[in-house]
This record gives C-alpha cells, sequence and structure tokens, in this order.
C-alpha cells in the first residue's frame, strides 16, 4: 500500500525547488505591495475627508469578506471582458497584494491606536506638523505593536500562495500538480510541497519572534 | 462653522495688551460646560496658578490654550494675534491648523504624564522639533538642547532612553523639550501629580529656577497649594467653569473673599 520511492523523489526534486522560487517570489512580491497599500488604507481610514474615509472602509471590508481564490479569478478572467489582459502573475500578484493590504491595513490600524493620546497631544504642543508626527513620533511606536500581526500575514501569504495556480502560476502547487497529472503518482510531490513550506513557515515565525523582541528593545520599550 | 457671537477685535495693540487672553472662551463636553464664558488676561512674564476642585476646567484651560481642542466659542489671543481664529477678509473666522501650527509655537507645554517620546533618547527628544519646526542645524539644535538638558540638571542622562529614567528626571527633560522651542508662554499641567513625594521637589526646583532667572510667562495647574501660593503672581480658584476668586497668592490663600474658595481651601489644607 504504502508506497514511498525516493528515486521519483530525488528525480522531482529540482522542479520542486525551482518553483519554491517562484513561490517565494510571489509570496514576496505580493507582501511588499500588501504592506505598502495596507499602510495607505489605514492612513486614508484616518483621513478627516469623509467621503474617502468611507469609501476605504467599505472596500476594506468588503476585500476581508469574499474569499481570495474568488478574487484572483475575478481579476484574471473577468478584467479581460473590460479590456484589461493581465499576465498570470500581475493578475496574481493584484489580487493576493489587494486581499493581504486589506487585513494588514487593520494590523496597522491596531498599531496606530495603540499609541497612547498623550504622544499626539505632545507632537501637536510641539507644532509637528502630521507628515513627522506619523513618520517620527506615532509609526516607530505602532511597529511593535504591528510587528506580530504583520510577521503572521507573511507566513499567511506565504501559504496562500498556492491559490494562484489556479491562473497558472508555476508555483509550488502548480508544478506539483503537473507532476502528479505526468506520472499518475501524487504521494511524493504533495508531501514534498508539505514538507517544502513547513521548512520555510517555522523558522521564518521563530526569526520574527526573536526580531519582534529585538525591535522592542531597539526603541526602547519594554519586551513582552 | 458656527459664526461667532460677538464682535472680537482683529488683533490686539498697545503696549499694555496681554500676552494671553481668553475672552468669551466656552468649551462644551456634549451637554456640560467645562468653560464657561472665561475671561482671563495674562501678562508678560507673569506666573499664574489655577486651582479649584476636579472638573472644574482648570486643565481644560490650558488644552485650549494649547490649541489641543477647538472651543465651542469666543476667541484666545497670543502674543496679540488672534489663536484659535485667524482673519480673513476683515472678520475673524476659525484657524486652519497651519495658523494653529504656528500659533503653538508661541506656547510650550508640560504634561502630568510627561508624554515623552519613548523610542527617542533625551536628547532626541528635545532636538527633533526645533530641527523640524523651527529649521535648526542639527549640530545648533544639539548645542540649545544640551544647555537646557543642564539647566534641568539631565545633561549625564542625555543620552538614555524614557524608560530608563525615574518620574522626576522623565518631567524636566519634558521641561527641557518645550523650552527648547522658546516659547513665550510654558503651560504646566499638574506636573508633579505623577510623580512619587521624594522627586517633586526636583521638578518644582526646576520651575523655580525658570521664574527667578527668565521673564517666561507661565500658567500652571497644581494640586500643591505650598508652591502655589509661594511662587505665583496671581492664583485663580475655579468653580464650575468660571473664575469665582482671583488675587495674589496672598491675598487668595490667606483672605480669601468667596465661601467656596474658603471651603475648598479648607478642605485641602486639612488634607495636608
Amino acid at each position: 500500500m504504502f508506497d514511498w520511492r525516493w528515486e521519483f523523489v530525488w528525480q522531482i526534486l529540482p522542479r520542486l525547488l525551482e518553483a519554491t522560487g517562484n513561490t517565494l517570489l510571489a509570496a514576496g512580491f505580493g507582501y511588499v505591495i500588501a504592506l505598502v497599500l495596507g499602510l495607505v488604507f489605514a492612513l486614508a481610514q484616518r483621513s478627516h475627508f469623509k467621503p474617502l474615509t468611507f469609501a476605504t472602509r467599505e472596500t476594506v471590508e468588503f476585500i476581508r469578506s469574499t474569499p481570495l481564490v474568488l478574487q484572483i479569478f475575478f481579476v484574471f478572467y473577468v478584467g479581460p471582458q473590460f479590456g484589461i489582459m493581465l499576465s498570470p502573475w500581475t493578475a496574481g500578484m493584484i489580487a493576493i497584494g489587494l486581499h493581504y493590504a486589506s487585513y494588514l491595513s487593520e494590523v496597522y490600524r491596531a498599531g496606530i491606536d495603540s499609541v497612547p493620546k498623550g504622544q499626539w497631544e505632545a507632537a501637536m504642543s510641539l507644532s509637528l506638523g502630521p507628515v513627522r508626527t506619523y513618520s517620527k513620533i506615532i509609526i516607530p511606536q505602532a511597529i511593535p505593536t504591528a510587528f506580530a500581526g504583520m510577521g503572521n500575514y507573511l507566513v499567511g501569504i506565504f501559504k496562500d500562495t498556492p491559490m494562484l495556480s489556479v491562473i497558472g502560476v508555476a508555483e509550488l502547487m502548480h508544478t506539483a500538480n503537473s507532476i502528479g497529472s505526468e506520472y499518475y503518482r501524487f504521494l511524493e510531490p504533495y508531501t514534498m510541497v508539505g514538507i517544502i513550506f513547513l521548512l520555510i513557515s517555522l523558522p521564518t515565525a521563530s526569526l520574527l519572534r526573536r526580531t519582534e523582541d529585538r525591535i522592542r528593545k531597539k526603541i526602547g520599550l519594554r519586551s513582552r | 462653522m458656527k459664526t461667532l457671537t460677538k464682535d472680537y477685535p482683529l488683533q490686539l495693540s498697545g503696549d499694555d495688551s496681554p500676552i494671553v487672553r481668553f475672552q468669551n472662551v466656552t468649551k462644551r463636553y456634549g451637554e456640560l460646560v467645562v468653560l464657561d464664558a472665561l475671561d482671563l488676561d495674562v501678562a508678560e512674564g507673569e506666573m499664574v496658578t489655577i486651582i479649584g476642585p476636579s472638573g472644574s476646567g482648570k486643565t481644560t484651560v490650558l488644552r485650549m490654550l494649547m490649541a489641543l481642542e477647538k472651543i465651542d466659542d469666543g476667541v484666545i489671543y497670543v502674543n496679540g494675534e488672534p489663536m484659535t481664529h485667524m482673519e480673513k477678509n476683515g472678520a475673524l473666522v476659525r484657524a486652519s491648523k497651519k495658523h494653529l501650527r504656528q500659533q503653538r509655537t508661541n506656547i510650550g507645554m508640560c504634561f502630568q504624564h510627561f508624554n515623552l517620546f519613548p523610542h527617542m533618547t533625551a536628547l532626541e527628544n528635545c532636538i527633533e522639533a526645533p530641527i523640524q519646526v523651527l529649521g535648526l542645524s542639527k549640530k545648533e539644535a544639539c548645542q540649545r538642547a544640551e544647555e537646557l538638558l543642564d539647566m534641568v540638571g539631565m545633561l549625564e542622562k542625555c543620552h538614555e532612553h524614557p524608560a530608563r529614567l525615574s518620574g522626576g528626571q522623565k518631567q524636566r527633560v519634558a521641561i527641557a523639550r518645550s523650552l527648547a522651542m522658546r516659547p513665550k508662554v510654558m503651560l504646566f499641567d499638574e506636573v508633579t501629580s505623577a510623580l512619587d513625594p521624594e522627586v517633586i521637589g526636583e521638578v518644582t526646583q526646576v520651575i523655580r529656577k525658570l521664574v527667578a532667572k527668565h521673564n517666561l510667562t507661565m500658567l500652571m495647574v497644581t494640586h500643591q497649594m505650598g508652591f502655589a501660593k509661594e511662587i505665583s503672581d496671581r492664583v485663580c480658584f475655579f468653580f464650575d467653569g468660571k473664575i469665582e476668586e482671583q488675587g495674589s497668592s496672598s491675598q487668595l490663600f490667606d483672605n480669601p473673599q468667596k465661601e467656596r474658595t474658603q471651603q475648598f481651601l479648607s478642605a485641602v489644607l486639612e488634607a495636608g
């Protein structure tokens, strides 16, 4: 029954490793988009311009309440009907970046809300402008609180990259599927994919925890 | 935007015009009237102390003057110019954010809970705004900050983060940080209330020094009656968002006229 073939593992390993590169690339790109866009969403929600606040909050709610895989399909397959032709990579990065940006905006928001009101008032009393207040006073103090959530979503986006296989991005899951249908063997490719994900996720999570502690110490806050 | 209910001067002029004027200033939180048509003038170089029971609006006076919140009616003038409002086509309209930022540079404020920036050292706390707002070079700002930290006795600890300082030390750094902006008016909002009794003296000592050596205008809210009596040119007793009684410190503490003042003073003096 249990028929594990090592020679098959060695045979497919190079292809899987190559695909791992794509998976990391997709997670990395997607995360950078999400980090930047998430901050834009978070700041827009704090704006005093009510229509902007409202539109951003509704967009974030909408994205958070619908499945990622639907959003990926939507960007890739519905876009062309409106004349927007995107490669699987571009469509995938837009969808996954937007999706995680809406989650990260909430993480940033919680981080910003965790900064005591007195810090805003001190900045105000020193006549610091909004850009300086955010960049030098508020965000540096919000990051330690936000960092744990940001780290979780880094691991999260990495684990969600297999969804990009549905539109043909040649990442790990897509490659394992191809191998399976070529050789009619699924045990080894899928098992290997699981192991590769574990080998990357676990050390990343522990590295993030240690980094969080170091950041808190560095900026003079107590470690948790 | 609500228009002003009365006529207010576009600016104050004349040699005897006050450096701070509250004219008919009203502040409400919902139904609650915290400041009730307050009129208060403070002369240049004057040390005015505000006392009163909690909820009487004393801290609100300072917060309004720092423009941390909007007032509902009236105008506050600082240095002759309207602070909460600005002139537009010969009338006063609500101040823009830029106007407020500009006007705030005249005023420094120290808070009960210090509000130092925890991710910056004492020195960095003191140079941030002078560099960003006043446009000082880093060298100039550091020199100014070091002088002030020296004056408050904190030069040795200038590279420490606030987490490593005691309450009294934090408050002294906070005073230096405010002074680094060279304000014309300093506000002290219960600056010793959060301190352990044994370190209160190091902060009051710094305030004494400021009074003795600098021609700064100061407004102070405090619960330390002994210190208020010793240091103030004028003491205002607040009750229900109004000045119930005011006078020189000897007048107000030794010979209060109003019944509420007498009650308040006997209650706090009894408490020790």
